[in-house]
């Protein structure tokens, strides 16, 4: 099998870029939905818990082009976002990260979530007795024992991110070096006739870093627990 | 010393307590879901009673009349859990330190290794709290909640989870601890033999009402 071209490279490093953006872009998002919807009630909880697994259902083309709709030149997000700041993000590689941390919302709230109710708040009411504010009880005890949650939530968001395709070619179209991630640049490839071995070649890439991506979410998961009690003893 | 005069309905029922009480233990003693832990928990601060007030030498920790309602983190108040509550994701050490680290140095009363001697925790320092036994981690939660240097020390039924030859190796801990620290301690619990054991007084809870047992 011949060597990765420059253009696969691209689309490699550009994918990987946009999963670890788009990771950081909706980290803090993600851990306060999750936050809010493992311990608080309200009339709309079940009405904003839809919503934010609604990507994960919706066909992506669809995602896509709400997406668009919003955040392109004349959606109301868009045209803010180009009023106050200057920026457009449709048709940019920022529009792609915005793509991708919509479709691994879902993943990383719900990783989130489950490690949050399980969070014995009996154990944080033991915090507040030993002298903690409840600002430190949640740094300490909250966020450390909810930790495995949040990492195996953000690596999983992050390989749903790398391998977004249908939400970001509809928002963002497909520009080289711009917006052809890998996944994209496998369907580019796949409609030229000569592409066929290039695309198998971009497609065990894609295939090496999914598994590597559940592997670390494991191991992770796995260890953290241990990891975490060692520096405060 | 410490005052307490409060009220609060759980469910249907009217928990109440009315007593003052000094140095060393006091038994507060009643069979199972009489409400003796929400009486600890109305002067811990984790419940907040319907009315009445809790005083700590004078000062007021809760004041229904007065809009006073001092956060659990501020009382001073060291409890110690029937179900314990450890944090699973610290050493033993690090549950120790826990408390100890929030207080001023010049504030604490005991000393880290103190504690440690007088509950013979010295070989569990690095283990984490899920790979001890029932009555190791028991002393632990003991340990953990002396080294805030409290002023009021409360122990809901300690022993309960316990069978009869561990509540026997905790006991005699229990004893030092009253002989080795002044201060007021409320020891919850529905066993004569430990009222009789520990406590110079006894508070019993009937009809939801804590009162003293006249002897």
């Amino acid at each position: 099998m011949s060597e990765l071209s420059a253009a696969d490279w691209q689309s490699i490093l550009l994918s990987l870029k946009v999963g670890a953006w788009s990771v950081v872009v909706s980290l803090p998002i993600a851990f306060g939905l999750a936050y809010v919807l493992a311990r608080v009630d309200f009339v709309l909880k079940p009405v904003v818990t839809a919503l934010v697994l609604l990507p994960l259902v919706l066909p992506p083309v669809v995602t896509g082009y709400l997406l668009l709709l919003t955040f392109g030149r004349n959606g109301p997000v868009g045209l803010w976002l180009y009023d106050w700041f200057g920026v457009t993000v449709a048709f940019r590689w920022t529009g792609a990260v915005i793509a991708a941390a919509v479709m691994g919302l879902p993943l990383m709230v719900t990783g989130m979530r489950l490690s949050l109710e399980s969070v014995d708040r009996r154990i944080e009411m033991a915090a507040r007795t030993l002298g903690a504010s409840p600002w430190r009880a949640f740094w300490t005890v909250t966020l450390p024992l909810s930790l495995p949650g949040i990492v195996g939530g953000s690596v999983l968001s992050f390989a749903r991110s790398v391998g977004e395709f249908g939400a970001t070619i509809t928002f963002v179209s497909n520009i080289p070096g711009e917006t052809r991630t890998l996944p994209i640049a496998i369907y580019s490839l796949l409609q030229s006739p000569t592409g066929d071995s290039a695309a198998l070649k971009l497609s065990l890439i894609a295939i090496g870093l999914s598994i590597g991506a559940i592997i670390v979410a494991e191991l992770l998961h796995r260890r953290l627990p241990k990891a975490t009690g060692r520096d405060d003893a | 010393m410490l005052e307490v005069d409060v009220a609060t309905t759980r469910g249907e029922a009217a928990i109440e307590a009315r007593f003052k009480i000094d140095e060393g233990v006091t038994a507060l003693f009643g069979p199972s879901g009489s409400g003796k832990t929400t009486v600890l928990s109305m002067i811990a601060g984790i419940i907040r009673p319907r009315s009445g007030r809790v005083l700590l030498d004078g000062q007021a920790l809760f004041d229904a009349d007065r809009g006073i309602d001092i956060p659990p983190e501020r009382r001073h108040i060291g409890v110690v859990f029937q179900d314990r509550r450890l944090f699973p994701h610290l050493s033993v050490a690090g549950n120790l330190n826990y408390g100890f680290r929030l207080v001023p140095h010049a504030e604490r009363v005991q000393s880290f290794n103190d504690v440690v001697a007088l509950l013979g925790l010295d070989r569990l320092l690095e283990r984490k709290p899920l790979t001890l036994s029932g009555g190791e981690q028991q002393r632990v939660a003991i340990g953990r909640a002396l080294l805030m240097s409290p002023r009021v020390l409360l122990m809901d039924e300690p022993l309960a989870s316990l069978d009869g030859r561990r509540k026997d190796e905790i006991l005699p801990y229990l004893e030092k601890l009253r002989d080795a620290v002044r201060l007021p301690i409320v020891y919850v619990t529905h066993d004569q033999r430990e009222v009789s054991r520990l406590a110079r007084r006894t508070l019993e809870m009937r009809d939801g009402c804590a009162r003293e047992v006249v002897p």
